[in-house]
């Protein structure tokens, strides 16, 4: 009795310390979104609160004003494109890695490589790379940022794939090289459909690092017309500094679909993130 | 090497082709060409003077290079300690709850899913010296916050900072939590029937067996300390008057507002230099059987 009563006392402390901590994030965050629905009379009066007429028109201002169609397509466009090469340059290198010679000089030597590759900070290649893109006039393309991203993100992407398919039972692959499977059908139909979560798990994940990724969206993109969400949302605030709603809907905007699919695959964001770090 | 396979090693490399391409395109043959243009006066077009170590030389005497590498450093503190204590305490406090866990941690980590302009936007709105907190203690008639403390020469690092561990620490809390559920529930029973306080079961038990995950995490904080740029680049520009310039903004004002291609390069290669010996570092200990 007397421990089970000192423990639900010890967890009620601990709810009070995490809450509190919890508010320390989830308010900024709120005042975001009530500032977003806020006619910018009310900025003045009512700072942090919850606005007292709400006015959804921020969000039509920062749609038109910011020409937000024409940036949501830059943006998916630029994930869209990373996904598909990224996951095909990845899914083939870990498939090598994992299946074809899992023990061979390959894995090693490559393995080193993409892992030195991890750990050179991009300030080393950045300015170079930009006068390479100029030369290739690849500068202010946005396939040119596709290549960018893709590359940045193979090393992750091929770890995180790799150590799923390192799972998989060998004979299936034995059986379907029996049945007169190439390497190249051992890839498309075994190795592809069973490890079809890693590969939503690792989508998920470059489809993130792609939609906030900001220094490279800001270097490699000059013309307003290509530039997307985060490095519009960077210009924005300078350009209508004194228009907090326009500039907070204009965030949430940035922030919804991220959030939204937060929600659907939670899990599949943590253990991605999480997991990616400490891999690699 | 499994059997099934025949002619095996061509084949593995062809598969490996692509990401060794694109990754070389990207990121070695232009780390390369920065290791090449450090010891030049290059500024982008035109001749190309070759200055053996001119640049080294001249980057010791920088004084704006030196204030960087020293908030650099500060930074680097910040991040090994604040969000380090934060995140230990809260994923050991989780673990002795049982309801709401999943909702901790959901906001725990949802700002760090966050784009690095929106978390800054939020903040910057926070501690907006007319409006946010500063503008509601104003309305109370407090005076404080009511200058910006990313606009202030003392506190602008610091502020940025701190949004940066706002944005991290759930991450933290995450990587800590998931070595916890590691350890053996055996240990703790064992250390409640001798009596063991709750603080002597985190320092005696928790600590020793997340050690691995633990000095990971170090790690991870003092690798990905040093290319910081986003938020001080938003949110401060490095300024005021250089006070929260760190190296990556200097190497970025040089790289793309004065086109120095060669100083800008010779900044990279110090911070590349700078990864590898820490890098380096923790892969001999991690050899000679030091456990990391």
């Amino acid at each position: 009795m007397a421990t089970a009563r000192f423990r639900q006392r010890s967890s009620f402390i601990n709810h009070v310390i995490l809450t509190s901590f919890a508010l320390v994030i989830i308010l900024p965050c709120l005042v975001l979104i009530f500032n977003s629905i806020k006619p910018v009379e009310e900025f003045g009066t009512n700072p942090l609160g919850f606005p007292n007429e709400i006015r959804f028109m921020n969000y039509y201002d920062a749609w038109v004003n910011g020409n937000y169609t024409q940036i949501f397509y830059n943006s998916m466009t630029l994930v869209v494109g990373t996904l598909i090469l990224n996951l095909t340059v990845s899914g083939l290198a870990a498939f090598s890695l994992a299946i074809l010679n899992p023990k061979g000089i390959q894995t090693a030597v490559v393995g080193l490589y993409l892992l030195v590759g991890i750990s050179i900070p991009a300030q080393l290649y950045i300015l170079p790379l930009f006068l390479m893109w100029k030369s290739l006039y690849l500068l202010d393309t946005r396939i040119g940022l596709i290549i960018i991203y893709s590359a940045l993100n193979a090393p992750f992407a091929t770890f995180l794939i790799r150590s799923y398919m390192l799972q998989l039972p060998t004979e299936l692959f034995e059986a379907a090289r029996l049945d007169g499977a190439s390497t190249y059908q051992l890839f498309t139909k075994v190795a592809l459909p069973l490890s079809w979560p890693v590969f939503l798990t690792t989508a998920l994940i470059v489809s993130l690092n792609v939609w906030n990724e900001f220094l490279f969206a800001i270097t490699f993109i000059i013309t307003d017309d290509y530039k997307p969400i985060s490095s519009i949302l960077f210009a924005f605030q300078s350009r209508f500094a004194n228009d907090y709603g326009a500039v907070s809907a204009a965030s949430i905007l940035m922030a919804a679909p991220i959030a939204i699919l937060f929600m659907f695959f939670q899990r599949r964001f943590i253990s991605g993130l999480t997991s990616g770090a400490t891999k690699g | 090497m499994p059997k099934f396979l025949t002619n095996i090693n061509a084949i593995s490399w062809y598969f490996l082709m692509p990401v060794l391409f694109i990754h070389f395109f990207v990121i070695a043959f232009p780390s390369i060409l920065s290791l090449l243009l450090c010891l030049t006066d290059w500024n982008g077009f035109g001749k190309i003077n070759y200055v053996g170590l001119e640049n080294f030389e001249e980057l010791f005497r920088d004084r704006i290079f030196k204030k960087a590498v020293y908030h650099n450093f500060i930074w680097t503190i910040l991040f090994l300690t604040i969000p380090v204590i934060i995140s230990l305490g809260l994923a050991y406090l989780l673990t002795g709850i049982k309801r709401g866990q999943m909702f901790y941690r959901l906001v725990f980590f949802f700002p760090y899913i966050l784009a690095s302009i929106v978390n800054c936007l939020i903040w910057r709105y926070i501690f907006h010296p007319k409006h946010g907190l500063g503008g509601w203690f104003e309305n109370q008639g407090i005076d404080f916050l009511s200058k910006s403390p990313f606009a202030m020469k003392e506190t602008a690092l610091y502020a940025v900072a701190w949004v940066d561990i706002w944005h991290f620490f759930g991450f933290l809390v995450i990587i800590y939590l998931t070595g916890m559920y590691q350890v053996d529930d055996s240990l703790y029973e064992a250390a409640d029937i001798e009596g063991a306080t709750k603080f002597q079961k985190f320092r005696y038990i928790t600590l020793p067996m997340i050690r691995p995950i633990f000095i990971l995490s170090l790690i991870i904080i003092i690798i990905w300390s040093v290319p910081t740029f986003d938020y001080i680049y938003i949110l401060t520009m490095g300024g005021p008057a250089y006070s929260s310039e760190v190296v990556a903004n200097h190497l970025y004002s040089q790289a793309f507002q004065r086109m120095n291609v060669g100083y800008a390069s010779t900044i990279g290669v110090m911070m590349f230099f700078y990864v590898g010996i820490i890098v380096s570092f923790f892969a001999i200990l991690r050899r000679i059987g030091w456990e990391v």
